[in-house]
């Protein structure tokens, strides 16, 4: 176990530093990093000063170096836009995000776990037919344009809720339907199918025996086993999620991190995009390790050798 | 597997006349993006650039006010939304395309290599694979959006970046069994070279999974383009996307639905399709594995 823990942190560190090296290259595709700092009547002294200030007249491995060492103290420089640290700026962000991308896994799963469980257990059913189309539908249609509906048909035409911005339960409505759309197909053929396999089970016969009430067998015993392989999924899908939330907070403006990037790509502020995509990746890496390791615990037929 | 006892949705029967049979209604969405996309300028009802404001958000021809001359009705500019949603196709078309053919043939021969070859080339391979599945495509997007040039070749660019490791996870894997197999085996022994090997040998053995992959993706790229148009960070103005239609189209919300149904619709039916088509031709060229 202990093995393979550190298997795992290693490959996490490995995609991290990979995921700043892409960052780098990036940067250096950009042209001139300086000329976008110094005012338009610099003199090609200011030019050189800066460089030389930034470590930009070293090699690029040196500067690769350098830049890493910065990245792990999070130091990506200061936003133009704000003249403060790019990364302090997001971090004040990330719990709306992480808000908003929570809030669609619970939609997803609210929805995902009653459809999944009545669709296994009345096989072929009304319910079974309808996940059916649901989840034909909701592979093929964009989140970002299901919100627009929903500010569209929620939020103007009945006046239900509100569309924009981040305050109460309210506001969370919308954005986190539009969030939590794309994963409710998959989620519910899974649980669908690990709750076919396990009612089919021994002991759920002899559960069924020994005269336990239908709904006790299917919602307490059976559903408890069949959501472990659901749990890997809602790792992958919530990591995804705060991807996803990049443009589902454009959507309903959100003040998260994804519409601070968004912005700053607009405002030529390459600290904070480059910070944002160092964070996402980090989130994205840091919670697929923590399901990938909460495995054995969950499911002790699966502890790792 | 109990899907097979299930009784096909009324809407599955509608897509597909019979279980595994050809999804006519998709084949023909499809094939009607293509046309759109080859012959868009010679169909479309008007130039999708064309400003006419005593026209504008003329809404459907079936409500009030609206006019079969703008069948989908107008945006704020008086520009006909039927028209714009063709050109859009183009873009769609074109964009997904060239991203699926260049991430496939990229994704194909990474996945060959590092199967075929092992040891230090699959070790390389692989861990560009984890790298590069580890940063979000949306947010990788983002940092290139901000520092090439916007337009077609960019988004191009940045989805070919995100999706090559779907084909090269998937090619290494097959690829991994293939070796083992006598025919590549016994090729290698006859001194068979080793691009013949790759050529003749493997990759006509991985082409139909390739091409299944494809099929399912050529949906998800559109979605992807959409996403990044909407955000302003894909297809620029003047050129038409339907991503970029739904962004203009959000600051009327109030005043003119269709300004962000219809585009919307456009992807939805073109996504469904490759994902119907996709299925079909999985099911028909491996009957086997129904899982990809």
């Amino acid at each position: 176990m202990s093995g393979y823990i550190a298997r795992r942190l290693l490959q996490g560190v490995v995609a991290i530093v990979g995921a700043l090296l892409i960052v780098f290259v990036a940067q250096r595709l950009s042209g001139d990093p300086v000329a976008l700092m110094l005012p338009m009547d610099a003199t090609e002294e200011d030019f050189a000063a800066m460089r030389q200030a930034l470590g930009l007249d070293r090699p690029l491995p040196a500067q690769f170096v350098v830049f890493i060492a910065n990245a792990v103290q999070g130091d990506f420089g200061d936003s133009y836009q704000w003249q403060a640290p790019a990364m302090a700026l997001l971090l004040e962000r990330l719990p709306a995000t992480l808000e908003l991308a929570l809030a669609g896994l619970v939609f997803a799963l609210l929805l995902a776990v009653p459809l999944g469980v009545i669709s296994a257990v009345h096989r072929g059913g009304v319910v079974d037919r309808v996940a059916k189309i649901f989840a034909m539908l909701g592979q093929a249609v964009p989140g970002f344009w299901i919100g627009l509906l929903l500010i569209l048909f929620i939020a103007v035409e009945l006046q239900w809720l509100p569309a924009f911005g981040r305050g109460g339960l309210a506001n969370l409505v919308l954005p986190a339907i539009a969030l939590g759309w794309y994963p409710v197909a998959a989620m519910t053929r899974t649980l669908r199918s690990s709750m076919l396999d396990i009612l089919d089970s021994d002991y759920v016969r002899m559960e069924r025996a020994i005269g336990l009430p239908e709904r006790w067998i299917v919602w307490r015993f059976a559903l408890r086993n069949a959501f472990v392989p659901l749990v890997t999924m809602i790792g992958v899908y919530f990591a995804n999620m705060l991807g996803g939330a990049f443009v589902i907070e454009v959507v309903f403006a959100w003040p998260g991190v994804g519409r601070a990037v968004v912005d700053a790509v607009f405002a030529r502020d390459f600290p904070v995009v480059q910070a944002g995509v160092v964070l996402a990746a980090v989130v994205f890496v840091v919670v697929n390790l923590i399901v990938d390791l909460s495995y054995g615990f969950i499911d002790p037929r699966i502890r790792h050798g | 597997m109990a899907e097979a006892v299930l009784p096909r949705p009324l809407l599955g029967r509608l897509l597909r006349a019979r279980e595994g049979g050809f999804p006519y209604i998709a084949a023909t969405v499809l094939a009607l993006v293509l046309v759109c996309a080859l012959l868009g300028p010679w169909i479309s009802p008007h130039d999708a650039g064309r400003i006419a404001l005593s026209e504008a958000m003329t809404p459907p021809a079936w409500l009030e006010g609206g006019s079969m001359s703008h069948v989908l009705g107008t945006d704020n500019l008086g520009r006909d939304i039927l028209s714009r949603i063709i050109a859009g196709a183009r873009v769609s078309a074109n964009v997904a395309l060239y991203a699926i053919v260049l991430s496939g043939f990229i994704g194909a021969v990474l996945g060959m290599a590092a199967g075929y070859f092992g040891g230090v080339v699959d070790a390389l391979i692989s861990r560009l694979i984890d790298v590069q599945m580890s940063v979000p495509s949306i947010p990788l997007a983002m940092l290139f959006a901000a520092v090439l040039p916007p337009g077609e070749a960019m988004v191009i660019f940045i989805i070919v970046l995100s999706y090559w490791t779907w084909y090269a996870r998937l090619v290494r894997g097959e690829v991994l069994s293939l070796r083992e197999r006598d025919f590549v085996k016994l090729a290698k022994v006859a001194g068979v070279g080793t691009p013949t090997v790759f050529y003749r040998h493997l990759a006509p053995n991985v082409l139909n999974m390739l091409l299944v992959l494809a099929t399912l993706q050529f949906g998800s790229v559109i979605v992807f383009e959409a996403g990044l148009s909407f955000l302003g960070l894909g297809i620029q103005p003047p050129n038409v996307s339907w991503g970029g239609m739904l962004a203009d189209g959000r600051n009327f919300i109030e005043v003119a639905w269709w300004l962000i149904t219809m585009p919307g619709l456009a992807i939805m039916a073109a996504c469904l399709a490759s994902n119907l088509l996709g299925d079909w031709l999985r099911d028909t060229l491996d009957p086997v594995r129904r899982q990809l």
